[in-house]
């Protein structure tokens, strides 16, 4: 088996769902992960923070150095990710298509290094 | 003993390659080290041939070979210790493959090519590379780009396939609608880009075509219950019955009503007529079906514009793009007249106006309509915006005559 990362690629200032869409998407998502655990597939998911909450720690020379905010500002960012356990990329995108789904969002699908 | 000298061995690897590939794809496991191996046959195959004959099956020949020379290198480079595993691994009863098992295959191959996570110039490179034999050089000559921008799709390709995992699988039944049309689509954009070039001076790159329709007989062979795979055969075989009397002697282009029907190879049309009709009898249309019905058509003159027209309405209702849309228009102009056609063609600017075909229909039209000062404008527009010397040279010289 192999582990893969699907993020949830979420555009910068977009207009955030409405409460009841929330929470129907929050059900769906729910739903998708309780799937992946019974499937053996689920390994961590969780939702991100807003990019302007993050910090950057830089190695410059000796020292780290702190920036405020993350580490490149894009049309995009990470809004969620999740780790699955996959046998190969058919299984992952399958995964990767019911995320989609439910979440009405890109997700990338990614391999890690290592099985 | 029938003297062997390095044509036969060509003719050999262009047939067999892709099989041998596919084989030892799945016997070692990995891309690069199946290809590797395949190489290495053909060139023992180089120095053994011409002493010892034609093998009676030369794609076995090849395979085991391959084989072999893949497991030897395998223990020479592998540790002692590891040694007996992986050759333990590696070992494959030194039987010949049954034909069911390599039909599998290269199925598997030409859906791990086509696998919708690769971008189409991906798998187009991947599938003439791996399916073809055809080498990095060679496809770039062909498509006319870069050597190294084909090196490096292939590369990045096979480093994908390899990294995030592409299954070597032929798709489940269930899966086959979202994947086969992939593998149609690679094989007729290979087919098309040898019929008419996007780009450069000769109107024809027939190797493409040749290669297209190779590979469109396998797998047609390969997937005997699919009426789209016979359909798209069938396309092809009718675009090629007409390809070369598609050019005049001094390379410029001759338009279909221009042609004379005794330049057609009437063998490949009556190949492609009876494909048409075989698919169509069983009754699940797709788009390839409906546009080789349409080639059948003309193939027989002269065309029955009414049956063209009705062929293009059903095209349009399983694929309603622009494109389809004008060609229809150009069918009722032939049906009805110039002045009906020409207010259909007007109703697709918005979604064809860059498009060089959009205005060689347009003044087409407004030529018959005579309608000279339009018109000129109109081949103007459409010889600036393709990129092939032979059709540019064509709608120049029709906006002369004028």
């Amino acid at each position: 088996m192999a582990h893969y990362l699907l993020s949830v690629v979420t555009p910068t200032g977009g207009t955030p769902p409405a409460p009841d869409e929330l929470d129907a998407i929050m059900k769906n998502v729910e739903a998708l992960h309780r799937e992946m655990r019974d499937a053996g597939a689920w390994v961590f998911s969780g939702g991100l923070e807003a990019p302007d909450t993050a910090t950057v720690v830089r190695p410059q020379g000796d020292e780290l150095l702190l920036t405020d905010g993350p580490f490149v500002e894009a049309k995009e960012y990470v809004g969620g990710l999740s780790i699955i356990d996959a046998p190969d990329l058919d299984a992952a995108l399958e995964w990767g298509r019911r995320s989609a789904r439910a979440i009405g969002l890109p997700i990338e699908v990614r391999p890690f290094q290592w099985a | 003993m029938t003297q062997v000298g390095p044509a036969d061995v060509a003719r050999v690897f262009r047939e067999e390659y892709g099989r041998a590939v596919a084989v030892l794809v799945r016997v070692l496991g990995d891309i690069d080290l199946a290809e590797e191996a395949v190489q290495e046959a053909f060139e023992a195959a180089v120095r053994r041939w011409p002493e010892t004959g034609l093998p009676p099956s030369a794609a076995g020949w090849i395979i085991t070979t391959a084989r072999n020379r893949a497991i030897d290198r395998h223990r020479r480079e592998s540790s002692r210790d590891a040694r007996h595993a992986e050759a333990a691994a590696l070992h494959v009863p030194d039987v010949p493959e049954e034909e069911g098992a390599v039909r599998d295959d290269r199925l598997r191959l030409i859906f791990t090519c086509c696998h919708p996570a690769l971008a189409r110039p991906a798998q187009v490179a991947l599938t003439l590379r791996l399916l073809g034999g055809l080498t990095t050089a060679e496809i770039a000559r062909l498509f006319l780009v870069p050597e190294p921008t084909v090196a490096q799709r292939v590369v990045r390709a096979k480093n994908k396939i390899r990294k995030a995992r592409i299954p070597y699988r032929v798709p489940e039944e269930a899966d086959l609608p979202d994947r086969l049309p992939a593998v149609l689509a690679v094989l007729y954009l290979i087919f098309t880009e040898g019929y008419t070039a996007s780009t450069g001076d000769a109107l024809v790159r027939g190797d493409l075509c040749t290669e297209a329709i190779r590979l469109g007989r396998q797998l047609a062979d390969l997937m005997p219950d699919e009426p789209e795979v016979f359909g798209l055969l069938a396309l092809m075989l009718l675009g090629e019955s007409r390809r070369t009397a598609r050019t005049a002697r001094d390379g410029t282009l001759v338009p279909i009503a221009e042609q004379d029907p005794a330049d057609w190879d009437a063998t490949l049309a009556k190949e492609g007529r009876a494909l048409v009709r075989r698919c169509l009898r069983r009754g699940q249309p797709g788009p390839y079906q409906v546009q080789a019905a349409i080639q059948a058509v003309h193939s027989e003159p002269p065309t029955d514009w009414r049956q063209v027209v009705a062929l293009y309405d059903h095209l349009l209702t399983l694929t309603p793009t622009p494109m389809i849309a004008l060609n229809r228009a150009v069918a009722v102009g032939e049906l009805t007249g110039p002045a009906a056609a020409l207010s259909l063609v007007e109703g697709l600017r918005d979604a064809l106006g860059d498009h060089h075909l959009f205005h060689a229909v347009r003044a087409d039209l407004l030529r018959r309509l005579n309608r000279a000062d339009e018109a000129a404008a109109a081949y103007a527009e459409a010889a600036a915006r393709t990129g092939n010397l032979v059709e540019r040279d064509f709608l120049d010289r029709r906006r002369a005559a004028l």
